[in-house]
């Protein structure tokens, strides 16, 4: 192999600087859309598992829908597609006045995407685990809501710890995707040094570090909530 | 003080209850056996509007539980409920078990609800158990949890759905002890069970149930010693002898 590695690039300006802050939007991209994910995820998981059919029908329309397109149909629909298709004040003020347009579009195509996933994991967990006990729950006189909020939700959210490891996952390396609407995060900041300097090995060998960081971090934050909530002694109690 | 009149209930074209009626007296223990598939335990999760039925009526103190004019959890509040399986909630201490309906449906604070909580837990036999969730307790203690969770809302009767079913041998006794014990201080109980032996010495009456009938509603009595129906004896040879 005739190629040069020159790992330099990796501490020398400006190349450093790009590394670093693609990694800093990667990891705000990460959360944020994460964040939109697990609130949209509980509230459609629930309404997915609710006794009203209207509710449970919406919920399932969402999921369906924004399950089946792929999030990089998604991230250009929301991009380019929207501005255009709403009243033209609205367009308007999507192109020009929203601060930071390509990452918020990115957080919330992301979010939305992965807040479909993440619903049917709730629903899932509240049925498997939560549901079953619901009749005990009401025999004490419970009201149906009290005993859905109090004993099931919790219980089918303790259950999903695992799961939603995963999906915190994938949404982080969602965050990728936005580089094609021009948000410069870690992979489109890695392309940027190789274009620069032709160490693209070099570059992403930072990306891909950089990367198995952030996942390990997001692992080990959900073990410590896992932990924090019981929920490995949980299953373990249910097996 | 629970009437059922006539009490019918199918899933879909299977006739699981058939018209079944009886009346349980304050203070009475009414022992329910019978064949697996007989409906027993529908027709008991019909008494606190768990199951749905279809005709007839069933009425606790008056009040009717298929009313949709009827607050339900009301009435489920004044009616405990031990199931086969225990059914506590594994995220919470036995204590906190115990207290959680206390405090969201009788409004106790919760420094009154765990203090009453431990107590009847004691009661139970479990006072040094309050710490503990469900999986790190044996069969036989999460059943008294259980009973313990429905005692403490002051229940005016008291429904158990085979709840030694689920047990090992040796755990069967210490939970009919406290059943034993809750019937001696004149709770009013109805119990779905195969233990022959509890019925012959805490129940005042028999119910045989077979098909979806009840068959023979009889003193305990009458019912060990002279059964009317045929399918009686035969039930009865059978669980006696083995």
């Amino acid at each position: 192999m005739n190629y040069r590695w020159d790992w330099s690039v990796l501490i020398r300006e400006p190349y450093i600087d790009w590394l670093w802050s693609g990694l800093l939007l990667t990891l705000a991209i990460s959360i944020l859309s994460w964040a939109v994910a697990l609130t949209i995820g509980i509230v459609v998981g629930v309404a997915r598992s609710a006794p009203s059919r209207v509710a449970r029908l919406l919920a399932g329309i969402y999921i369906d829908v924004f399950r089946s397109v792929p999030p990089l149909v998604q991230l250009f629909l929301w991009y380019f597609v929207l501005p255009e298709i709403v009243p033209d004040g609205v367009g308007l003020w999507l192109k020009r006045d929203l601060p930071y347009p390509e990452i918020v579009t990115a957080v919330v195509a992301i979010g939305l995407f992965a807040g479909a996933r993440v619903a049917e994991q709730v629903r899932a967990g509240i049925e498997a685990v939560g549901a079953p006990l619901l009749p005990a729950a009401l025999a004490t006189g419970l009201r149906p809501l009290q005993a859905f909020r109090l004993i099931a939700l919790p219980l089918g959210l303790r259950a999903i710890v695992g799961p939603l490891t995963s999906e915190f996952l994938i949404t982080i390396k969602l965050s990728s995707l936005s580089l094609t609407i021009g948000v410069l995060e870690l992979t489109a900041q890695s392309r940027h040094v190789e274009n620069y300097t032709f160490q693209g090995f070099e570059a992403f060998t930072f990306a891909t570090v950089g990367y198995l960081v952030i996942g390990l971090c997001a692992t080990g934050l959900m073990r410590l909530i896992d932990g924090r909530i019981g929920g490995a002694s949980l299953r373990k109690a249910t097996t | 003080m629970i009437v059922l009149d006539d009490v019918h209930k199918s899933y879909g074209p299977q006739h699981i209850l058939r018209g079944c009626s009886a009346e349980i007296r304050l203070g009475e223990v009414v022992v329910v056996c019978g064949p697996s598939g007989s409906g027993k335990s529908t027709l008991i999760k019909c008494i606190n509007g768990l199951v749905p039925f279809e005709r007839g009526t069933i009425t606790v103190d008056g009040v009717s539980v298929s009313s949709p004019k009827t607050d339900l959890p009301a009435l489920r509040s004044r009616i405990g409920m031990v199931f086969q399986s225990f059914e506590l909630y594994p995220h919470m201490t036995a204590l906190q078990n115990v207290s959680l309906a206390q405090i969201h449906v009788l409004r106790r604070s919760q420094k009154e609800a765990d203090e009453r909580s431990a107590k009847i837990l004691t009661r139970v036999g479990l006072g040094d158990k309050l710490g503990q969730r469900p999986s790190q307790l044996s069969g036989g203690q999460q059943q008294r949890v259980s009973i313990a969770r429905a005692l403490a809302m002051n229940p005016q009767a008291m429904l158990f759905d085979e709840p030694t079913s689920a047990l090992d041998p040796e755990m069967i006794n210490e939970v009919l002890e406290v059943m034993q014990e809750l019937a001696l201080e004149g709770m009013t109980m109805i119990v779905v069970t195969h233990e022959m032996g509890f019925a012959q010495r805490v129940a005042d009456r028999v119910l045989f149930m077979d098909r979806g009938e009840i068959v023979e509603d009889t003193p305990k009595e009458q019912f060990f010693t002279a059964p009317a129906s045929e399918r009686a004896r035969q039930f009865l040879k059978q669980v006696l002898t083995h």
